[in-house]
């Protein structure tokens, strides 16, 4: 068998893997409750409170005061359920997208519009060490 | 005896689904998104299935991290679609075909394919917009009876393309030993390359898209061999999801004809892809 976390070579990724999804587990929990409305309001009237009935850690509690939304995803955050906290800020995907990537939601659709991101460049993290 | 003429291969992008419902489809960013699927719809009028054997990811809305089933079949009468946070989607109830479900599960498992079976269970934009993009606006109800098979693709890994091939072959088999003259038409969803997340995303790669097009229709064997890493690498993290269109195309002929192909970019993050094959 391979290397089992070859894919941690790919640059400005990070793979939703069982020990990611073992650490996020509270935090996505808490993303993906506020699906429902009673629990946007909830959060909303006492975010504290609120983040306080979920046990993840200090790191993770910070990153979602922070909206440090890369942050989330490396501390065990999956993309689908940070959309969810996302989406209750009224942060629609691409816009989400666009603060991911540092780019600003006009250029980010722009990148879009023209085709996306290439490939070219982005395959492997060596690619990326001078950025 | 059931019969399996044909299988469709289509993104599930959940924007197209907000254009349909917010009837935006007329407008120039949308317009060549759907002009690739008014052929489809025509075709999907000429060969009405009976039942659409629909294989499509759930994006944490049936299953949240609390269970992650890898292959859950939906063997329930109906399918309410789910409110993911802003609302249910104003699209009909989904009927299921719970006989030839039921069917299905008994023979894959014996097969050695290890099913989960719901009987209970809403669906997303996963399933929905495919329904959507393939049969336009509808009224009161879809045109026909639909299974779902939700695939986990959301925590790594998915089964393997490998698996999803396997699988789809079990699947005709089961279709092809149920005794009612039925049209069962499969669908595989999801697609085509996009990356959602962190610095990487919004990841195109137009080159892997066609390849995979290619594969699917001609030599699905070597297809079925994409390596995750390969998809994550080439075709963005989220566009690992294409696994997925393997078990429509193992349901399949080996020989198929393939009668219609669209590709487009982009619909918000991602690459739009869609194909019809008949079996020959």
């Amino acid at each position: 068998m391979s290397d089992p976390k070859e894919y941690e070579d790919i640059p400005g990724t990070f793979v939703f893997d069982a020990d990611r999804s073992r650490q996020g587990y509270h935090l996505n929990m808490f993303c993906i409750s506020l699906r429902l409305q009673e629990s946007r309001d909830a959060f909303k009237a006492d975010p504290e409170a609120y983040l306080a009935t979920y046990p993840m850690s200090e790191e993770q509690a910070q990153a979602v005061r922070d909206r440090a939304w890369n942050r989330m995803l490396e501390l065990g955050g999956n993309i689908y359920y940070t959309a969810k906290l996302a989406a209750n800020d009224g942060i629609t995907f691409q816009e989400l997208a666009a603060l991911m990537t540092h780019m600003g939601s006009e250029d980010y659709r722009k990148m879009m519009f023209e085709g996306g991101r290439s490939i070219e460049g982005n395959r492997s993290k060596s690619e990326w060490e001078d950025k | 005896m059931a019969k399996v003429h044909a299988g469709v291969g289509c993104s599930h992008v959940p924007a197209i689904g907000v254009a349909m419902d917010s009837g935006i489809t007329g407008q120039d960013y949308w317009k060549p998104v759907f002009a690739g699927f008014e052929k489809s719809r025509e075709w999907m009028k000429e060969n009405k299935p009976d039942v659409i054997f629909l294989v499509y990811n759930d994006h944490c809305t049936a299953f949240s991290a609390e269970v992650i089933p890898t292959f859950a079949l939906g063997c329930a009468a109906e399918f309410q679609p789910a409110d993911e946070g802003w609302g249910p989607r104003p699209v009909p109830v989904v009927k299921g075909h719970p006989r030839l479900a039921s069917h299905i599960a008994q023979s894959v498992i014996l097969d050695e394919f290890d099913l989960t079976i719901m009987n209970k269970m809403e669906v997303d934009h996963g399933l929905t917009v495919p329904l959507s993009v393939m049969f336009g606006e509808v009224e009161d109800e879809w045109p026909c009876q639909v299974i779902p098979l939700a695939v986990n693709v959301v925590q790594y890994p998915p089964p393997t393309g490998n698996r999803c091939y396997n699988l789809g072959k079990a699947v005709r088999r089961a279709i092809d030993s149920y005794d009612e003259d039925i049209n069962v038409m499969i669908f595989g969803t999801g697609g085509m390359s996009h990356q959602l997340q962190a610095e990487r995303a919004g990841l195109i790669n137009p080159e892997f898209d066609k390849r995979f097009l290619d594969l699917l229709t001609e030599d699905p064997v070597a297809g079925s061999q994409i390596t995750h890493l390969e998809y994550m690498r080439e075709a963005g993290s989220e566009g690992i999801e294409m696994v997925m269109w393997y078990v429509m195309r193992g349901a399949l002929n080996d020989d198929v004809e393939e009668i219609h192909r669209h590709y487009h970019v982009p619909a918000s993050n991602t690459a739009v892809g869609h194909i019809i094959l008949e079996n020959r």
